[in-house]
């Protein structure tokens, strides 16, 4: 079976001010459909470089990207534009990701809009109906992205994503400023949407517990490119790289006495 | 709407807002309250202020009625100023909206054009601009606009430029948004209103000019203006210094009222802002 | 080491015209202690680690007191030192970190310009900052967020402050340097004797150093007491849900093997 998403060879370096940073080296990843990939790393890995080069926001300087048996990344235009139905993307900030004169309609209805999922009568009964997915109640619907809460905007955030039936959305770091008591419940949501819809996610995230709960399979990344990957479980209780091990030495463990459990 | 609402929560905002509704208001009533051409001869030559009721601000050199000049002055100049500045407006959010997106040659090249207008000073190129073209008030306008579009241009430009980097840009551009849409929804929205709030400083400056320009005498000569008062009074400044200080006056109304607007105005979109 | 560092006695702190940030805050920090100040958003812990080092703006109304001990209020920079969530921020952009690390023992400790640079060099090495003459020249937009974070704790601690306030000092950074961070502070604030508040959402990051956890929610002080207490028999239904919340690496996974 092929897979959903395949990358081969990705790499991207940026000038900056004379400097040249190589942001992604020669990165080739896999994903099957209906699994989660998750990308950890520390910061300056290339996580947020490989997320944008995936949605096509930045253009690769070398490498190629299947997505479901396709080119991805030798569409252009009206193409690209159609298969971005299949792929979307959260982000860190759910304030900043939104339109800040937006309500929650307006935010829900523009993948609605612009790929003509729903005409201007429907649009209000398809956009609580992904309200309802995300367990939202229908009357955020008229609220103003920024008068409701960080977990909510998360959820809203979610629901446009999920609106034109993606099989593959991007999760950039998307718990990650979330407080920890409303963190659980979104990563609930995203795993049970998975299991309903059969969502494939690329979870990326600097926490490798976080990572390690939601995912099926992980690479580690550093300095663009990729140094580990493999099923979850053996990377975690197994790593082989010196960056996984830093990472799994790095996670905060509830210690219920000071000084306990000082490896 | 709520933005007049939080206007009015700031005392400069209010009292910029009263300022310059009064100013308004004579400049529309002007007609009404004083039907009769201020250029004609009403009364006597140079009657104090406060001497004769018919007159309460007195009469020029050619016995002209100072009141009535003050309110149809504030017809002229304020057309002027606001016409003047939203050419200005439109032309350089135009200019600096495209160039943001554009970038590149395009940018460059268009920068480099606000950079050629910017080095000669506003007025001077407007007094060029009159002095060659001819004084009529569609001519003063464009003169004034000539100077005054750099500004915006930059800051629209500027805008553009960052919010083109944010989040809900990106997130526009994943779920499949044209480019046009894009900143036809998403971008310029976001980036006018700082332009908007530099329009006030826009049109106290247009009427600056104006002024000046019709005190050289290359305003239009048909209507009255403060700046022809000015002008007028000129010539008999030490004995009736008044015929001078009055449109003077008005002036300073305006300016002060416009700059009290402006401050209320980033006040009030500095905390709806905050708030969110 | 015994005694009181400050007490608080039914703080409360409300910005303008909204709901208070603190309600009714009463707490002990005793001297030499690591307490850690855990809360999520709006819960008030950046007000409390403000109000501490005096550093609320001055339109706040702030209610109950902060009584220090000695009855000397501190200075701030000289006797409280505090460290910022984004490192970015509260360097000056412009000065080079070594003059911003300098100017603190320059006007607090009455050093010359030459010894407070030396001094400077000093603490950049105790703060493990690889090649501290290059940093001393350097801006602040050329180092990491960790070295940044490094730079603002030696500026912290450079006029050997009573207190060091730490307001999420780590949030902003990743998993690797955040454990770097907390080892240096802890060391640090060993070594000098100082008293550490540490601020966090972080339940699980705080308990492998400090001695006692205070807990707000919603501008109230909810629990406190010794970690160990805290974390084995919560007190309050919301500190309870705070520990579940953590996710560890031996936290039931949410998701089985793959399909």
């Amino acid at each position: 079976m092929t897979a959903l998403l395949r990358t081969t060879g990705l790499s991207k370096t940026f000038s900056s001010g004379g400097r040249r940073v190589t942001a992604l080296d020669d990165v080739s990843l896999t994903l099957e459909a209906g699994e989660t990939l998750g990308l950890v790393g520390p910061s300056g890995s290339g996580k947020s470089t490989l997320a944008r080069v995936l949605l096509r926001l930045t253009e690769p300087d070398a490498g190629r990207i299947d997505f479901a048996g396709t080119d991805f990344t030798a569409l252009r235009g009206e193409a690209l534009r159609r298969i971005r139905r299949r792929i979307q993307m959260v982000f860190q900030d759910p304030l900043a990701a939104f339109n800040p004169r937006a309500t929650v309609a307006d935010a829900l209805g523009d993948p609605l809009r612009v790929h003509g999922l729903a005409g201007r009568r429907e649009r209000p009964a398809e956009v609580a109906r992904l309200l309802g997915r995300v367990g939202l109640a229908q009357d955020l619907a008229a609220r103003p992205i920024h008068e409701i809460s960080g977990g909510q905007r998360q959820r809203v955030a979610i629901a446009r994503a999920l609106a034109t039936g993606p099989e593959l959305i991007v999760l950039d770091e998307a718990v990650s400023a979330l407080d920890v008591t409303v963190r659980g419940q979104i990563l609930d949501l995203l795993v049970s949407l998975q299991r309903q819809d059969g969502i494939a996610y690329v979870f990326i995230s600097h926490d490798l517990a976080v990572v390690r709960a939601v995912s099926h399979r992980i690479a580690v990344m550093d300095q663009g490119r990729i140094v580990e990957q493999g099923p979850v479980q053996s990377v975690v209780e197994n790593p082989q790289s010196a960056t996984a091990r830093a990472l799994v030495a790095a996670v905060p463990r509830l210690m219920r006495q000071v000084g306990e459990d000082r490896d | 709407m709520s933005l007049l609402r939080r206007l009015s929560r700031s005392p400069e905002g209010l009292a910029g807002l009263i300022l310059l509704g009064l100013l308004v208001l004579a400049a529309l009533l002007a007609p009404v309250l004083f039907p009769d051409d201020p250029l004609s001869i009403a009364g006597p030559a140079l009657l104090r202020p406060f001497a004769d009721p018919a007159f309460p601000l007195g009469t020029d050199r050619l016995g002209r009625d100072v009141l009535a000049g003050l309110f149809h002055g504030a017809r002229a100049s304020l057309a002027v100023g606001l016409a003047a500045a939203a050419v200005a407006l439109v032309a350089g959010a135009i200019v600096g909206t495209l160039a943001g997106f554009a970038g590149g040659l395009v940018d460059e090249t268009l920068m480099r054009v606000v950079d050629a207008f910017q080095t000669v000073p506003g007025f001077l190129l407007a007094l060029a601009f009159v002095s060659v073209t001819g004084a009529s008030l569609p001519v003063v306008i464009f003169a004034i606009a000539l100077g005054a579009w750099t500004g915006p241009a930059r800051l629209a430009r500027a805008e553009v430029l960052s919010i083109r980097e944010r989040d809900y840009v990106a997130a526009a551009r994943v779920i499949g948004m044209r480019p046009l849409e894009i900143a036809l929804r998403e971008v310029l929205p976001n980036a006018l209103p700082p332009v908007l709030a530099l329009s006030a400083v826009i049109v106290a400056n247009a009427v600056l000019i104006e002024s000046a320009l019709s005190f050289l005498g290359l305003g239009d000569p048909n209507i009255v203006t403060w700046g022809s008062m000015i002008a007028e009074g000129r010539n008999v400044l030490r004995t009736a210094p008044f015929l001078s200080i009055v449109p003077g006056l008005g002036l300073v109304a305006t300016v002060l009222g416009v700059y009290l607007l402006a401050e209320g105005l980033s006040d009030a979109l500095a905390r709806r802002k905050s708030r969110a | 080491m015994s005694g009181r560092l400050a007490t608080l006695r039914g703080l409360g702190v409300t910005y303008g015209a909204g709901p208070a940030a603190l309600s009714d805050i009463d707490l002990a920090i005793a001297a030499g202690e690591r307490l850690a100040v855990i809360g999520e958003s709006g819960s008030g812990k950046s007000t409390l680690a403000l109000a501490l080092a005096g550093l609320l703006p001055d339109n706040v109304r702030m209610m109950g007191s902060i009584a220090w001990e000695g009855e000397v209020k501190p200075v701030p920079g000289r006797d409280i030192g505090f460290v910022f969530q984004d490192a970015g921020a509260s360097l000056n952009p412009v000065l080079q970190v070594g003059e911003q690390v300098a100017e603190v023992a320059q006007r607090h400790l009455g050093l010359n310009w030459r010894e407070a640079y030396a001094y400077a060099r000093d603490l950049l090495t105790q703060v493990q900052i690889p090649a501290p003459d290059t940093v001393l020249n350097a801006y602040a937009h050329q180092l990491s967020g960790g070295q940044r974070q490094r730079v603002a704790i030696a500026a912290a601690i450079a006029a050997r402050p009573r207190l060091l306030i730490a307001d999420e000092p780590t949030s902003a950074l990743d998993t690797i340097v955040q454990s770097e961070i907390v080892a240096l502070l802890e060391r640090l604030v060993r070594e000098a004797g100082m008293t550490l508040v540490f601020i966090s959402h972080d339940i699980a990051l705080v308990s492998g150093f400090a001695e006692r956890i205070a807990v707000l929610h919603q501008a109230r002080l909810v629990e406190a007491g010794l970690t160990a207490d805290v974390l084995r028999s919560p007190r309050e239904a919301y500190t309870a849900r705070l520990i579940t919340s953590h996710i560890g690496l031996d936290t039931p996974r949410l998701v089985g093997a793959p399909a």
